[in-house]
């Protein structure tokens, strides 16, 4: 948990010095990835390229200050980096780009897509036998793009076992709560009646994210869905299920605050 | 160039093509439904381990075929024209903004695909792929060509697109002179000097038959196969403006974005020269056989003379 309250500070800060960003569902995602990469992530921080990694595909690609704090707490890009997060030239592009930041598997910021594209890297792990397995991490508003679905079937019809999806159910999109905009329902089923093994936890409890990724991982029989529950903005009182801390940078006095409560 | 005029459809020389790649392991062949129409079928037939369904889902296939490249296979993707313009965001997104080697092929291209109606008349493909940074853009004329071309792609570095079309034409190349063809570079067809006429797809039999008939009247005509979209070769167009003082351009797509309007966009930046485009008007097609809707539109023999000559008298 403390480098996942690091990362918090790195996801505040980041996004602070940006003037923009989206620290709400970083905040929220956060405790499953610091989870998933301290554990049975296969990943080498010193060859992140390295060929037969797992893949971590940040679908939600506006989360990712999420991803840049954990590469940045691994080693694999620096403070300046960070530093420099939404600025011409920067390596840490707005939505993450595997272009221009290594340890980045996917090119997101159009939402619906990295699912399929975990689907393409799972089958060609398989035509190659390899050990890898990809993890996607979607969001809860994100599952609205039927693209979702398209790859929900794919994958149980090609009998996928390799890959695994996590659903950051924060119950909050860009305008608002989703109860309002578009309520999905109950994710997990529907993942379940295309034929996934679901799982459903509390995304903020690292004992049952380590215990849910390592059922995914040594479940090779279908592909896995991790529904995570989980509070937008966790971790910032004022950004917890607060929808306008979507896609907002805290201003000078709320990082105070912000910082205050992480330390 | 000479050649006989046994037909074969684009698509068929794209299938066939498919099979010769096989040989390369890291080749693999992604379908949404459409396989015996665009010719996937035939590598699924002798390698189904490496023929993928994605069903009638055009935007997972596109990111499947993404993930695919990222690691380390190469993906041909094909569905019709018409449906790979559904998953457009995908391919832009997806594909060509990582530069990931995907290779698309969208048939039954163009209002050529006849009966079954505007709906599957794909006239705008080839415009919004030439405006993806780093999509190579190509159309065939015949089987043999498509067929070298899409090999070709096996060494190509960037994302794809290619159209074939669903009717046979006759061959304008034949099994000797299509191994000269490459991507990127325009095919000199016929030399003349009064007229040129560039062409892609199945308008390019239209082409060479009316310069043929141009001919019977005195006019020497150039004719080229150029079939690549993207990038444009602007050397064999600077060389014909030069020679033959007008340009005609000769497309089943809209006269907005495509051939016409890459070579308008050269020319008038590199050597301002008159110029006539053949192709669809800024309307949608309808049902009717393939003749006789080329005909209807505009966009056959007949119209490439009429063109022809405007292009000549604005010299």
């Amino acid at each position: 948990m403390e480098i996942a309250r690091k990362c918090r500070i790195d996801i505040v800060e980041m996004v602070h010095k940006a003037g923009a960003g989206h620290p709400g569902g970083s905040l929220s995602a956060i405790d499953f990835i610091v989870g998933l990469y301290g554990t049975e992530f296969r990943f080498n921080p010193n060859d992140p390229n390295w060929d037969d990694r797992d893949r971590f595909i940040m679908s939600k690609g506006h989360a990712s200050p999420a991803v840049y704090s954990m590469l940045h707490q691994l080693g694999v890009i620096t403070k300046d980096d960070i530093d420099t997060f939404r600025t011409l030239g920067s390596t840490c592009q707005g939505h993450v780009d595997m272009k221009w930041t290594e340890g980045v598997d996917f090119s997101a910021g159009s939402l619906g897509m990295g699912l399929s594209f975990g689907l393409g890297c799972a089958m060609a792990a398989k035509m190659d036998a390899s050990e890898r397995n990809i993890w996607v991490m979607i969001g809860d508003g994100e599952t609205q793009e039927g693209q979702i679905w398209e790859a929900a079937m794919a994958a149980d019809f090609h009998n996928v076992g390799n890959l695994n999806v996590v659903i950051d159910r924060n119950r909050i999109q860009n305008d608002d709560f989703m109860n309002v905009q578009m309520e999905i329902g109950d994710i997990g089923s529907k993942f379940e009646s295309f034929g996934w093994k679901v799982v459903e936890i509390d995304g903020h409890n690292m004992k049952e994210i380590v215990d849910a990724v390592k059922q995914a991982t040594e479940n090779q029989n279908e592909p896995c869905a991790i529904v995570a529950h989980t509070i937008k903005g966790k971790g910032v009182s004022y950004m917890e299920n607060n929808p306008s801390f979507h896609g907002k940078a805290p201003s000078d006095e709320e990082l105070v605050i912000a910082l205050e409560e992480l330390s | 160039m000479s050649a006989p005029s046994k037909g074969g459809a684009s698509r068929d020389g794209y299938g066939s093509a498919l099979l010769k790649l096989a040989s390369d392991p890291r080749v693999v062949v992604l379908e949404a439904d459409l396989g015996k129409s665009t010719k996937s079928c035939l590598f699924r037939a002798e390698n189904p381990e490496r023929t993928v369904s994605l069903g009638i889902a055009e935007q997972n296939m596109m990111l499947v075929s993404a993930g695919m490249a990222a690691s380390g296979k190469i993906p041909f993707a094909s569905t019709f024209a018409i449906f790979t313009e559904r998953a457009f965001e995908q391919v832009r997104n997806g594909i060509a903004r990582p530069g990931l080697v995907v290779h698309i092929c969208g048939s039954h291209g163009g209002i050529h695909t006849g009966t079954d109606g505007s709906s599957a008349q794909s006239i705008e493909d080839l415009a919004i792929y030439r405006t993806i940074p780093n999509m190579t853009v190509m159309h065939p004329c015949d089987d043999l060509s498509a067929e070298e071309l899409t090999i070709q792609l096996l060494n190509h570095d960037k994302p794809s697109y290619t159209r074939t079309a669903r009717n046979k034409v006759p061959r304008v190349y034949d099994e000797n002179n299509v191994s000269e063809l490459r991507i990127g570079k325009g095919s000199l067809i016929k030399e003349g000097k009064d007229v040129a006429i560039i062409a892609c797809g199945v308008m390019v039999n239209e082409a060479k038959i009316a310069a043929e008939k141009l001919s019977e009247e005195g006019i020497s005509v150039s004719v080229v196969d150029m079939h690549t979209i993207k990038p444009l070769d602007g050397k064999i167009i600077e060389k014909l403006a030069k020679k033959c003082g007008c340009i005609v351009t000769v497309e089943d797509h809209s006269k907005i974005g495509g051939l016409g309007g890459g070579v308008a966009e050269y020319l008038s930046k590199n050597i301002p020269t008159p110029l006539e485009m053949v192709g669809v008007d800024d309307r949608f097609g309808e049902s009717g056989q393939t003749s006789e809707l080329m005909a209807h539109m505009g966009i056959d023999y007949n119209a490439i003379i009429q063109a022809s000559h405007a292009a000549i008298k604005r010299k």
